[in-house]
């Protein structure tokens, strides 16, 4: 890299010497070339020096989070919800080490993260020096990519390629580890005009046989499914989708992670497939001919026991990732490329497909109807006259309406969220899918509505959940963060208390939280509400949930907590055993549907 | 079956622990991996020996092809490509049995590297068939000491690996 002296030919109308900025100074001004709004961090030793520079600006708003792990999952809200990258930034050691869970969390639901770690000096690096980790090493399994960068000339070019790296292909975290040296010492900075990346080139465009070849699949189909994933969502195209959906008449089943790529009030379609899918979108699966997967990667929530899954189906494989297609479930036609790219070539090529073949899905839908009759998706009031967590999210949804945003922990209250709200929009459902990481749904909750500041957010948790993370109330409050929260309050863990009653004789071992009806309550959440500066409601009798959700969506001046005190004996049904082939899903406890070959 | 990978990486910190990490992390087990400086400056080959059947083998292509740093990946079959290990043996010897040692390192066109009374360090080449022959010659006299690199592949014929990487 060329220093001061060494004079450098521009362009005319150009100024002549590039700035000299500290790393500090750099990251900065790569943040805001980058076009970067918001960040959420917490300071340390290590990243000091750019705190520093960070206080002296205005054109990035910093939000200063309770704890680290709060920073990466509100950068994961906010991305989740927009579509932008999420950017936390940490000190080293303990401050990084806390960003791994969100980091995990981002690279298993590809999710567009951004992380900013100070580093010890570069002098003092594997000396053990104090709050020295090495977070590049332990986060290399969990990123899509990471960065140390040592010296102050690397931090634009290094940032510029974090970011590209982040946000194209398959989104996913990336890594920047910079040392206290690298902050504090000065060098030109020179921004790169593109990102030089030999070995990271993201397929985009999808090859155009297998498209038709597809395409002639899905004309030919008697029993087709629509598999529509989360890289619907990440590709923004839901849009594009529709069409799709359309012309081929096809059933359609979006996972937990695509929630809302199709609107739930499409009559297509049929739900959530997977462990605690709908019936119709369950079995649609298991009794299809030909499965069109977009943007989904067959995991074993949705398969089931994957050597007996749909085992009828050809299988289409549409996914950005090549690595997905054949993981798990060998595609017939395996097709690399975007979500958004391949759906506007592959409807199209299926325009062109049935001037050939006339689709006849008559029987089939007949045999999804039946399904859809015979199994709605429902529950049964709980009869120790306690509220119904169904009922309480299914009026979240209702009162908030499609245009909310809701995002959710991880477990009971998770599933009945991606089962009873309607969605009709894509990124209105945030949760942590594949990581299945508690206390995702405040921080996440809080990113996105400082993304979206003009939407109702809402943050339904478990009372489990809601203890890992609720600190980020203060982090709320004080930076006028007005999320809603609704706690499910069942007094325990209850996805793991329904396993130990379904699969354990109903040994309930360490499941009881105490935080709810009939119990010490410890903590009150009501107050705890209060404490950190939120409205706190308790809720426990029918009559006023409406209520207490309307005041909810009403206050705006500062959070809302919501204790909905339900009953602990609900169920999530239907549900599919684990390690059990999707024909064994049970509607509700001991209630299997018929099974059309029987 | 195992599967000889040629891999052209950038020489960047750390990439030896994204490549190795993968294959662990996947459970991949690797047979054998030689790092060395490629034609390149900037770039080395890794060439990886992994033992695996042929579908998990494109998970592993397609996993490493992730890598931002990893630049290509190919197969080479063992009969398109010179394979060859290189061996430093440290064997006990006598006066008695010093010049059967020097015969079966010629027969073997090896070559001694270091001589002592009591012993010769012996540099040998070749594929691990030859290898493997030529230790079970030298273990009765007794082998002290072993050290060897892991396998090295090149494809034959005039086409370099490295020609398509900059093709696109």
């Amino acid at each position: 890299m060329p220093t001061e002296s060494i004079p450098v030919p521009t362009a005319p109308g150009t100024s002549t010497a590039p700035d000299v900025l500290t790393g500090s100074g750099a990251i900065l001004r790569s943040l805001e070339l980058l076009g970067v709004t918001d960040v959420f961090g917490l300071p340390g030793g290590a990243i000091m020096p750019f705190y520093d520079e960070l206080m002296t600006q205005d054109a990035i708003r910093h939000i200063l989070v309770r704890h680290e792990q709060g920073a990466g999952h509100a950068a994961e809200g906010y991305a989740s919800s927009s579509g932008r990258v999420g950017v936390a930034i940490a000190t080293s050691g303990p401050g990084a080490t806390n960003l791994v869970t969100a980091i995990a969390d981002a690279y298993m639901d590809s999710v567009p993260l951004l992380c900013i770690t100070g580093q010890v000096f570069s002098t003092s690096m594997g000396t053990d020096a104090f709050q020295e980790v090495d977070i590049v090493g332990i986060t290399m399994p969990i990123t899509k990519h990471s960065f140390l960068i040592t010296k102050p000339e690397d931090v634009p070019e290094v940032m510029a390629a974090a970011y590209h790296i982040a946000s194209t292909g398959r989104p996913g975290p990336v890594l920047v580890d910079v040392t206290k040296d690298a902050q504090q010492n000065s060098a030109p900075f020179v921004w790169p005009t593109r990102v030089e990346l030999p070995g990271y080139r993201p397929i985009t465009k999808a090859h155009g046989k297998q498209v038709q070849a597809a395409a002639q699949m899905l004309a030919e189909a008697k029993r087709p499914v629509l598999y529509v994933g989360g890289g619907v969502v990440r590709a923004r195209a839901s849009e594009v989708l529709l069409p799709l959906v359309e012309a081929t008449g096809a059933p359609v089943v979006t996972t937990l992670m695509a929630r809302g790529a199709v609107p739930d009030s499409h009559p297509q379609h049929l739900g959530m497939p997977g462990m605690h899918g709908t019936v119709p979108a369950v079995l649609s699966l298991q009794e299809s001919d030909l499965i069109v997967s977009l943007g989904a990667r067959f995991d074993d929530r949705v398969t089931g026991k994957p050597s007996e899954f749909a085992p009828d189906a050809k299988i289409v494989h549409v996914d950005i990732d090549p690595a997905e297609i054949s993981k798990i479930r060998v595609a017939d036609v395996p097709i690399v490329g975007d979500a958004k790219d391949v759906i506007i070539d592959l409807t199209a090529a299926y325009a062109d497909a049935v001037t050939r073949t006339t689709p006849d899905l008559t029987e089939w839908w007949e045999r999804l109807d039946s399904l859809r009759t015979e199994f709605p998706l429902g529950y049964t009031e709980p009869d120790d006259g306690l509220l119904s967590p169904q009922w309480v999210i299914e009026r979240i949804g209702e009162l908030t309406g499609p245009e909310g945003v809701f995002a959710s922990g991880v477990g009971q209250h998770q599933m009945w969220s991606a089962q009873f709200i309607k969605y009709e929009r894509p990124n209105s459902w945030l949760n942590s899918g594949g990581a299945g990481t508690m206390g995702y749904a405040v921080p996440a909750a809080m990113g996105a509505k400082v993304a979206q500041p003009d939407r109702a957010v809402w943050a339904i948790d478990g009372d489990g959940c809601f203890q890992m993370t609720n600190q980020e109330l203060a982090t709320c409050t004080i930076n006028d963060i007005p999320i809603k929260v609704a706690i499910i309050n069942n007094s325990s863990l209850g996805m793991v208390r329904q396993w130990q009653t379904l699969f354990f004789e109903g040994r309930h071992s360490f499941t009881d939280l105490n935080t709810g009806h009939d119990t010490r309550m410890v903590p009150d959440f009501v107050k705890m509400a209060d404490a950190y500066g939120a409205l706190g409601i308790r809720v426990t009798r029918k009559e006023d949930v409406d209520a207490a959700i309307q005041l909810a969506l009403d206050t705006n001046d500062r959070p809302v907590v919501i204790d909905f005190v339900v009953s602990r004996d609900a169920m999530v049904w239907p549900m599919v055993p684990q390690g059990l082939s999707n024909s064994a899903v049970q509607y509700a406890r001991a209630h299997a549907p018929e099974w059309e070959e029987e | 079956m195992s599967h000889v990978l040629s891999l052209l990486v950038e020489d960047k910190p750390g990439l030896l622990t994204r490549v190795a990490g993968l294959f662990a992390r996947r459970g991949f087990n690797i047979e054998s991996l030689a790092v060395g400086k490629s034609e390149i400056a900037g770039l080395s080959r890794i060439t990886v020996v992994v033992d695996v059947e042929e579908l998990p083998l494109e998970q592993v292509t397609k996993q490493l092809n992730k890598l931002v740093n990893v630049l290509k990946i190919v197969e080479l079959e063992p009969t398109q490509s010179v394979q060859r290990e290189h061996l430093l043996i440290k064997v006990r010897v006598d006066n008695t049995t010093r010049s059967q040692v020097l015969e079966a390192v010629t027969l073997f066109r090896a070559r001694v590297v270091d001589v002592a009374t009591d012993a010769l360090v012996i540099e040998v080449t070749g594929d691990s068939g030859k290898t493997t022959a030529f230790l079970r010659v030298l273990e009765p006299y007794g082998i002290k000491e072993i050290a060897q690199s892991g396998l090295l592949a090149i494809g034959r014929g005039g086409k370099s690996i490295t020609d398509r990487v900059y093709r696109s």
